[in-house]
């Protein structure tokens, strides 16, 4: 596993996102509410852009008529076919045993353990004295 | 608030998929409302201003389907330079058909039909083919349109199609599912000889206004029925063409489904037949069973395939409709598009691969390569 920065974390506010490819991978990295999340930009069932999609709810019914709608924003909706995903897990909600995104551990590091290394940052110049977003994969 | 935006980064305009491939189910739109008005004549410009449009659709208040997703589109369908899915030429070309190797497309511009005043359905139908001529088929020799008709004024249909044959833009005649009446009637048969006459295929898109519910049973709750009802429309319309005689009077007519599924033709002919056995007399018009005319007179185009759990059911079915009836389709721009490289299974024969991407839609619309 290669730990990747990718952006200071100025440049990530919350309801932002960031593209980008690594590896040949297309990654999407999510701050949600201060939060960092990252996924394989692909959606497994036609791949499609996954990571262009909606942050929604979770609309649950116990039965008709008692509807939920919890965890907003936390729900990735493919631009497409509208399947909807987990952004903490990458669990698909239409087919959880047969589907998954791929999803990345995205972490804050301080610029002074980040130039110290091992991290990939061929791109960004890292100084000490910022926090850096991190990508594990 | 969600709105959809772009990464930055497109395919690229290189194919990255191999297969040629026909899209039998391509929707370019008007860049706005107007975006007709080039083609109409000032009264018709003017009667929209003044009037509107009104359709067999009751208490509507904004678009009838933005459903699903916006505009009922792919959010990353949006033109880059602004204005609706499936608006920019350019943009189709280079989100579509660049990368998804696509030899030849065939339009169906929708919301276009089902007018309650007659005359203004006429000129809407004229100025659509216009438009589809001047700023796509003429623009891009890979896309053809479709003969859009006045579908409630068979005889303004059928002047259409005749201004319109022999023009190599022009693949194929349009209809909607949902019609005031089931399409099999005679009200709607001098838009089948028109056709016939211009060796013209019908193609049968899901969809329209027909002041009917979709369903059968009355008005659902939910758009997921609507989208179901979709297949009940057009088993409707299939049993109507079939069992009014439509095939005996016009021998040489190709139907094509559009965009209504294909796993319940074999149930819907073997439910036909049965009955057919018993009430053969009710319909002495009919030479031969009617799964025979559904065998010999229908193609089906296969967006949003069926997809069940076992990829085998999938083969079966096809085995009984046949790989050389099968014609792909994407619904580029909507939001239920088809990848195509993800819609069949491991393991089809190059010859039907082949079929179902190119081959059929080539000898249906008789378009050579």
């Amino acid at each position: 596993m290669t730990r990747h920065v990718v952006a200071p974390v100025d440049e990530l506010p919350p309801g932002s996102r960031k593209f980008l490819t690594i590896d040949e991978r297309p990654i999407a990295i999510f701050n949600i509410k201060g939060e960092f999340f990252g996924l394989l930009n692909r959606c497994p069932h036609q791949g499609a852009s996954l990571c262009e999609g909606p942050l929604i709810g979770l609309a649950e019914a116990e039965t008709p008529g008692d509807i939920r709608y919890t965890r907003r924003g936390e729900i990735l909706r493919c631009p497409w076919h509208g399947w909807e995903f987990d952004i903490r897990t990458g669990q698909s909600y239409c087919d959880p045993k047969k589907f998954r995104v791929r999803a990345y551990d995205v972490n804050v590091e301080p610029g002074a353990r980040v130039v110290k290394g091992p991290y990939v940052a061929e791109t960004l110049a890292v100084s000490v004295e910022d926090d850096y977003v991190v990508v594990d994969l | 608030m969600n709105m959809q935006f772009r990464p930055g980064e497109q395919k690229g305009t290189e194919a990255v998929v191999k297969q040629a491939i026909a899209d039998c189910d391509i929707h370019p739109t008007r860049k706005d409302p107007k975006g007709l008005y080039p083609y109409l004549e000032k009264r018709w410009r003017d009667h929209l201003d003044a009037y509107g449009a009104l359709v067999y659709q009751g208490m509507v208040v904004g678009p009838l389907y933005p459903k699903g997703q916006p505009n009922a589109s792919r959010r990353d369908a949006v033109p880059p330079e602004g204005g609706v899915q499936g608006s920019s030429l350019k943009f189709m070309q280079q989100q579509h058909l660049d990368p998804n190797n696509v030899a030849l497309g065939i339009m169906c511009p929708l919301s276009l039909q089902g007018f309650r005043n007659l005359d203004l359905g006429a000129a809407l139908a004229r100025a659509t083919n216009d438009w589809q001529v001047a700023e796509w088929s003429g623009q891009d020799s890979r896309l053809r349109a479709s003969v859009v008709v006045a579908n409630e004024d068979g005889e303004a249909s059928a002047r259409e199609i005749r201004a319109r044959a022999g023009d190599k833009n022009f693949a194929q005649v349009l209809l909607m599912s949902r019609n005031t009446e089931p399409l099999g009637q005679r009200r709607y048969w001098p838009i089948y000889q028109a056709a016939e006459e211009a060796g013209l295929p019908i193609g049968i898109h899901a969809f329209g206004n027909s002041g009917h519910p979709i369903t059968p049973g009355g008005w659902p709750s939910y758009y997921i029925e609507e989208m179901v009802g979709h297949s009940q429309c057009q088993q409707s319309a299939l049993a109507s063409l079939v069992l009014e005689g439509v095939f005996e009077r016009f021998p040489r007519l190709k139907v094509i489904s559009i965009e209504a599924g294909f796993g319940w033709a074999p149930s819907l002919a073997w439910r036909l037949d049965k009955h057919f056995d018993r009430l053969r007399s009710e319909l002495p018009h009919l030479k031969k069973k009617p799964s025979e005319y559904i065998r010999e007179h229908v193609w089906w185009s296969t967006q949003p395939m069926e997809e069940p759990d076992e990829r085998q059911h999938l083969l079966d079915v096809i085995e009984w409709i046949g790989w050389d009836r099968l014609m792909f389709a994407t619904d580029y721009p909507h939001w239920d598009f088809d990848e195509p490289s993800r819609v069949l299974p491991a393991g089809v024969s190059k010859e039907n691969r082949d079929a179902f991407f190119l081959g059929n839609a080539r000898q249906v619309f008789g378009i050579a390569a």
